[in-house]
């Protein structure tokens, strides 16, 4: 038999290559066209204090899109996010005020408890064999009780100094939220493309019952992922509580919906099985960049709301139709 | 002279990096059943895909009673009587026998179904095709057999003319397989024009009257079956001599690794007893819903089972998960590629890795140098064709796909592997290097379990044959005094005194 593999091997991963890269671009151009058309419409868009504080708004919201992608990615979904960063954050709020101000315990166990609330929606869901959408529907009433309770009703205000470097700090030009955005960013790009728990987190995405005959152990990776996506989910807390100095009962409040819509806007397939993080993040980018251009233009919140969700439907449309280009 | 019904003329599919069919020229009868056969790969599905409208070709004509054609989705097909059966099932399982038939146009009276209408029509249907099947159940609750009845009953409700078969006799076994053959008889007295694509060339010579062979996208030859022996048609199939169909070497059987003992699950295994030897090709044989597959499941821990013993090497284990069977040495290819052997969306080469990975990954860190080189070790053994490692698996044709289920076992080093149906979809040539590769693992020590629809595969790989019924080990057959009739007997139910009872 002729050996056919050599000669057209680089040929067809050059053609793969260019609509992978498509499928990127695809995003990254609209998030581009769309910079560009609010730096015509309003200048103060490209001011550098402006663009300094869109990107450390989306850190707070992507922090959370970077682990909602690994759960999207096995087909599963959160909705509880929200109501982990209302809780971890007055949990921290009250390490830090009321239950001896410590700095170190005011980050651990919050960190601790939301990967623990994560680890709790995986566990019930995987073991139980009920949908994430249900327990996660649970998990994000019982949660956004359980800030109110602890909170006992009053928002808790007045932190150090040095807890508020989470969200309000800077490293050289840089805030310290974006570098812990991008950090994650980077960390998820990695143990999705070059580890082990990367790959099946899209085998099991891609056909869970294959993977799970391939000898994978499925329940353990999901459980991870929930885990990854309630820890990340704290540290938005943390950011947030750090920023607002206070811990707010309404925090996170609608935050599923964004998260959720960074992922998808990014590429990533409610499916599971096909996307990844670096469309997270232009995702993210995307849904900050339309709210700030329209506040800056003094749309009414109401409009506000219309255009964004239209531009999420316009977007999947869109990658949608790239699918169906790849494929043909 | 024959009636021409459709013909080709230099017809070219091209893909990303393939030439699916190149300049492919040839004509199909009215009234005939025609066989399209050719290597894995060699364009075959691609070739109807194109005439029911699911690729547009690249380049080149289809004629359709004279008028050149080009149908831009299977639902323009349909309308002009082109129907289809494709290579998986395309069935709802949740919905009746009925609707399923008519599904896309169903009957309505005003805006609502009509229930009594369409249940009648979908009687008639299968009244013509003569099975017994309740228009009321639902699809899930039949099996693969009726399924293949209802595909063909819902590709003659549009009154098809020229109706395909893609690999229709895949999943079935032998007696069901005579019940397809009476309808296509049935179907081609009525005038229907029929083209079948098949692995099995002895129903090409069974059921066919002309064949025509693709090899590498191209057109080889048209021939009447009846002037064609058949290693010529193997030879212009895979370009080349392919010698021994089945090469089985002998090898001393070694000691027990795996016993099974009283296995027992409710209404679907009864008290199986199966003792299996290094070096041993067992073989297991019966009808589809025998349990056959059902067996393999539970001893590789997916499936719950309720009483009995499991033995590995001598010792007692309880495997409750499949990472428990392969940490024990076990393998199992499951029977249906797409849902269970493969992710779809990922590449040859991911999936080739996917049990192996965590043995070539430092602190989880994947050894990408590695991995790419036992994929390629793989596509090379397997002989898989793909233009890259790097393509997604659900750009392979059926049988590349089923080679790179079996390139991921291979790929692991197990000491039990437990076979379903490892040729199903897969071409003449590429069987032969599958069981050489059988023969390679068991001459290395490792134990084979090898569950089957095709005899002649059964008959001339085992060592030893167990025939299952009903969720029972009906008998066991020595691969001496084994032969075709006293399997199917004891698969059916018939009484044979040669065979012992265990
Ligand atoms: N959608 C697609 N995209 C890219 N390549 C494809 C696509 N469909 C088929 N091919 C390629 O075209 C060639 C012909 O495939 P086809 O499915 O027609 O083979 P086949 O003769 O039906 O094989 P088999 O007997 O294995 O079913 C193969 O090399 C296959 O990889
Ligand atoms: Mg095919």
């Amino acid at each position: 038999m002729p050996e056919p593999l050599e000669t057209k091997k680089e040929k067809v991963s050059l053609v793969e290559r260019f609509f992978i890269l498509w499928d990127r671009i695809g995003i990254l151009l609209a998030f581009i066209v769309v910079c560009i058309l609010f730096g015509i419409l309003t200048p103060v868009f490209f001011n550098p204090l402006n663009i300094l504080n869109v990107i450390r708004q989306v850190s707070i919201i992507g922090v959370i899109a970077v682990g909602m992608t690994f759960v999207i990615l096995l087909g599963g979904i959160d909705l509880s996010v929200g109501s982990v960063v209302a809780f971890t954050g007055i949990i921290a709020a009250g390490f830090q005020v009321k239950w001896g101000g410590s700095l170190f315990l005011s980050i651990v166990i919050p960190l601790l408890i939301g990967g623990g609330i994560g680890f709790l929606n995986g566990f019930i869901s995987t073991k139980g064999g009920l949908h994430p959408f249900i327990v996660t529907l649970g998990t994000m009433s019982i949660f956004r009780g359980a800030t109110l309770l602890v909170a006992k009703g009053r928002p808790i205000s007045g932190m150090s100094r040095s807890f508020r470097f989470i969200g309000a700090g800077m490293i050289g030009p840089i805030p310290f939220p974006v570098i812990l955005f991008l950090g994650s960013v980077i960390i998820a790009a990695i143990i999705l493309r070059r580890t082990v728990f990367g790959r099946y987190i899209y085998a099991i995405g891609g056909n869970e019952e294959a993977a799970l005959l391939s000898g994978i152990r499925v329940d353990r990776y999901k459980i991870s992922a929930f885990t990854i996506l309630g820890f990340l989910s704290a540290l938005s807390g943390l950011i947030l509580t750090s920023r607002l100095n206070s811990g707010e009962l309404v925090a996170g409040e609608g935050y599923e919906l964004d998260v959720i819509a960074s992922v998808v806007i990014g590429g990533t397939s409610m499916m599971g099985g096909e996307g990844g993080v670096y469309g997270t993040l232009i995702g993210a980018l995307l849904i900050g960049v339309i709210s700030n251009g329209l506040n800056l233009l003094g749309v009414q919140p109401y409009w506000q709301m219309i255009v964004r969700g239209s531009i999420i439907i316009l977007a999947v449309l869109m990658d949608k139709m790239k699918r169906r280009f790849r494929t043909a | 002279m024959e009636e021409v019904i459709l013909e080709f003329d230099k017809l070219t599919k091209k893909f990303p990096g393939v030439v699916a069919l190149d300049e492919v020229s040839f004509d199909i009868f009215r009234g005939e059943v025609h066989a399209l056969v050719g290597e894995n790969g060699a364009g075959k599905s691609t070739l109807i895909k194109i005439v029911t409208g699911v690729y547009q070709k690249t380049s080149g004509e289809v004629f359709y009673q004279g008028k050149s054609i080009n149908f831009r989705s299977p639902h323009d097909a349909l309308q002009n009587g082109i129907a289809a059966i494709y290579q998986e099932f395309n069935l709802i399982p949740a919905l009746t026998v009925a609707e399923n038939i008519f599904m896309g146009h169903h009957f309505v009276r005003g805006k609502f179904v009509d229930w009594k209408k369409m249940e009648e029509e979908a009687r008639k249907l299968l009244d013509f095709l003569e099975v017994d099947i309740d228009v009321n159940s639902r699809v899930r609750d039949l099996g693969v057999a009726k399924k293949q009845v209802i595909e063909i009953a819902k590709a003659l409700s549009h009154n098809a003319k020229v109706l395909i078969m893609d690999e229709p006799t895949a999943a079935l076994a032998q007696k069901e397989i005579k019940t397809l053959f009476r309808i296509i008889r049935f179907l081609k007295e009525s005038g229907v024009t029929i083209i079948y694509i098949s692995h099995r060339l002895e129903e090409v010579y069974e059921i066919c009257d002309r064949v025509t062979v693709l090899r590498d996208g191209k057109f080889v030859a048209t021939k009447p079956v009846k002037e064609l022996k058949v290693e010529e048609l193997i030879r212009m199939m895979v370009g080349r001599e392919v010698g021994e169909r089945f090469p089985r070497v002998s090898h001393t059987i070694g000691e027990e690794v795996l016993r099974v003992e009283g296995l027992t699950r409710p209404g679907v295994l009864e008290n199986i007893n199966i003792s299996l030897h290094q070096r041993e090709i067992l073989g297991i044989a019966g009808m589809v819903g025998s349990g056959r597959t059902e067996l393999l499941r539970a001893i590789y821990g997916v499936d719950p089972w309720e009483e009995g013993k499991i033995f590995i090497r001598g010792e007692e284990v309880k495997i409750t998960s499949p990472p428990e069977a392969i940490s024990l040495g076990i393998a199992l290819l499951p029977e249906e590629r797409k849902t269970q052997g493969l992710i779809l969306l990922l590449s040859v080469l991911d999936n080739l890795g996917l049990p192996i990975l965590p043995n070539i990954a430092n602190a989880g860190f994947i050894d990408e140098d590695r991995l790419k080189q036992i994929g390629e070790e793989m596509v090379e053994a397997m002989n898989i064709k793909t233009p890259s490692l790097y393509q997604r698996v659900m750009y392979l044709s059926g049988g590349n796909q089923q080679k790179v289920v079996l390139g991921k076992w291979f790929a692991r080093k197990c000491d039990i592997y437990l076979f379903d149906e490892p040729t199903r979809g897969i071409d003449v040539g590429a069987k032969v290097e599958i069981y050489q590769l059988m023969n390679r693992l068991v001459s290395e020590g490792a134990a084979i379990i090898m569950v089957s629809s095709e005899l002649p595969e059964i008959l001339a790989m085992s060592d030893r044959i167990l025939v299952m019924r009903e969720g029972k080990i009906a008998g066991e057959v020595n691969r001496e005094e084994a032969n075709q009739e006293l399997i199917l007997n004891l698969a059916l139910g018939g009484k044979n005194h040669y065979a012992r009872t265990p």
